[in-house]
């Protein structure tokens, strides 16, 4: 009770941030969309999907899954600059549980993303995307998506506490596009290499943007491998491993803290 | 009864003994200064007192309770003011106190009420709504430690309050520490600044190397350094090797020279006061200032930490 209390007042302070600075996560939804149209329209003409379809209908959702992971980014950044600023080690010497800053986290950065997505969605829908599938599949996609998201949560609270120092982001930053772009959210598999086509589809960010495009009912660009029967499942799986990962390791850099 | 406690707490880091047998006894509803050099130990002592990090080895209570073993219980009856002013600067002054009213347990309401009144005790009601990254240092620093009030906690821990503060806002920050101590309040103070702990600290811990060199009251500790000093001021005409020498003969004590001030300084007792009047005179200089003095906190500090260092 207590836990989830607190857990409810940190979430709040984020939402107060939002009021206060709307321009940032205003700024990040910009970027998304950005990014959105660059793909879409600025290299979108040069792109074909194996197997047949149009590229805005086979790159929105892909799009959706790489703005889930790309907040890994932005938790770690949080719980940084709360390390940096000592506003974690007040926390630590008030008696509040390190599951309630680490809840704050969580419903902040969910809300956070929940907006983005529907947001995208909404942007994806007005240039042209279509969902061709039922309610309960939209909404799995989505239940997918997010659930991709609550993964790269504890990724980057473990980094933003293990890494206090501004190279950590730095880092984060870099290390999300070469890992971001070398996964089928933007093209497919099929047209790299072979040996970069298997490591692009073991990344659990395909799994995810693959099973959100069959869920909607786009086309998804495979037409042979795991993805092509197991997406779903394996966009379930891959979150629940990085979770069963990085949540003990997060709470371990909590508890290292002390050290 | 003591509200702090500490026995032979050990910390190292790697191969730095952060804390080495740290000791600490502080009565309730005093002010503690905890006084040393950059490196001492001191903000790790704090750490460790505040619950912040496991010792490896030693002993502490804060309030009765076991900082190891009873955590939660010493949590929530302090209060801890870091160096860094650990406030969220995206919020208002009063979104700050609010919340932390909350995380400690408060009702919304109560949380309100609470921090109005410290807005208005530190003088920050007028400014309440404002970001707090348009406040000077002095307003977030008061803010800093008006969140660190919110429970009015039995402990407070200070960990260099003033540093980088104009000497306005660090009298605004004195000040409200003596407030603070006069309604019981525990405070442990770490400061650099001598003048700091000698205004506000009734007994002073001198700390270097991890431990605890010297302890006492502002004048014990200077007491502990020897006798009053003479300090003569010269014309600046007369050159100071020469009469340091002469005059360290005739007084019997070793002259500090300071270039700066053209100064010399001897560490004698009051008696020999007579004896520097009469050297002077002697070699017919007449001073510009002539200073009895006891020795200062910094004096002693120096003399402190210098001795442990050998």
């Amino acid at each position: 009770m207590m836990t989830l209390r607190a857990g409810w007042i940190m979430t709040q302070r984020e939402l107060a941030h939002w009021a206060r600075q709307p321009w940032t996560p205003i700024f990040g939804l910009l970027f998304s969309i950005m990014l959105l149209l660059v793909f879409g329209f600025l290299f979108g003409g040069a792109i074909t999907v194996p197997g047949g379809g149009d590229y805005i209908t086979f790159l929105l959702p892909g799009m959706l899954a790489l703005s889930m992971m790309f907040g890994v980014e932005s938790t770690a950044t949080a719980m940084a600059n709360d390390a940096r600023k000592g506003i974690t080690d007040r926390f630590r010497s008030m008696p509040i549980g390190s599951s309630s800053v680490a809840l704050g986290r969580v419903g902040a950065d969910m809300a956070n993303s929940a907006v983005e997505l529907f947001v995208l969605i909404l942007g994806g829908l007005l240039i042209g995307w279509r969902i061709s599938s039922d309610p309960p599949s939209v909404a799995l996609a989505v239940v997918l998506l997010l659930w991709l998201r609550f993964a790269m949560l504890w990724i980057g609270i473990f980094v933003g506490l293990s890494f206090r120092g501004d190279g950590a982001t730095m880092a984060v930053q870099v290390l999300v596009w070469p890992i971001g772009f070398l996964s089928t959210a933007i093209v497919s598999a099929e047209t790299m290499p072979g040996w970069l086509g298997a490591i692009a589809a073991w990344n659990p960010l395909s799994a995810t943007a693959s099973a959100a495009r069959e869920l909607f009912g786009n086309p998804t660009g495979i037409t042979s491998g795991p993805l092509a029967d197991g997406a779903v499942w394996l966009a379930l799986a891959w979150p629940l491993v990085l979770t069963a990962v990085f949540l003990p390791l997060s709470a371990r850099a909590y508890r290292r803290l002390r050290a | 009864m003591n509200s702090l406690t500490a026995d032979g707490l050990q910390k190292t880091y790697g191969k730095t003994r952060a804390l080495d047998g740290f000791d600490l006894a502080v009565p309730s509803g005093v002010i503690h200064g905890l006084l040393g050099p950059n490196g001492a130990g001191k903000t790790t002592a704090v750490k460790a007192l505040a619950t912040l990090i496991d010792v490896d080895a030693g002993a502490a209570t804060v309030a009765g309770f076991d900082v190891r073993g009873q955590a939660p219980q010493v949590r929530r009856r302090i209060g801890l003011i870091g160096q860094h002013a650990a406030v969220d600067e995206i919020l208002g002054g009063r979104q700050n106190l609010v919340m932390f009213g909350r995380l400690f347990g408060l009702s919304t309401s109560d949380a309100r009420k609470r921090a109005e009144e410290l807005l208005a005790v530190f003088g920050l009601t007028e400014a309440a709504e404002r970001a707090v990254s348009t406040y000077s240092g002095g307003m977030r620093r008061r803010l800093d430690i008006a969140a660190g009030l919110v429970m009015t906690p039995a402990v407070l821990f200070l960990d260099e309050p003033t540093t980088g503060l104009d000497p306005r806002a660090r009298n605004e920050v004195w000040q409200s520490v003596r407030e603070i101590a006069a309604r019981g309040t525990t405070v442990l103070l770490t400061t650099q600044y001598l003048d700091e702990a000698d205004q506000l600290a009734a007994r002073i811990s001198v700390m270097n190397h991890g431990r605890v060199i010297a302890e006492g009251t502002p004048d014990e500790l200077k007491r502990q350094v020897g006798g009053d000093r003479v300090t003569v001021t010269l014309p600046l005409r007369t050159p100071l090797d020469h009469v340091a020498e002469r005059l360290s003969r005739a007084v019997g004590a070793p002259a500090v020279a300071d270039d700066d001030a053209h100064s010399l300084t001897f560490e004698i007792g009051l008696g020999a006061l007579a004896d520097v009047v009469r050297g002077l005179d002697e070699l017919r200089i007449e001073p510009e200032d002539l200073v009895l003095r006891r020795p200062t906190l910094d004096e002693a500090f120096l003399a402190l930490t210098a001795g442990a260092s050998r």
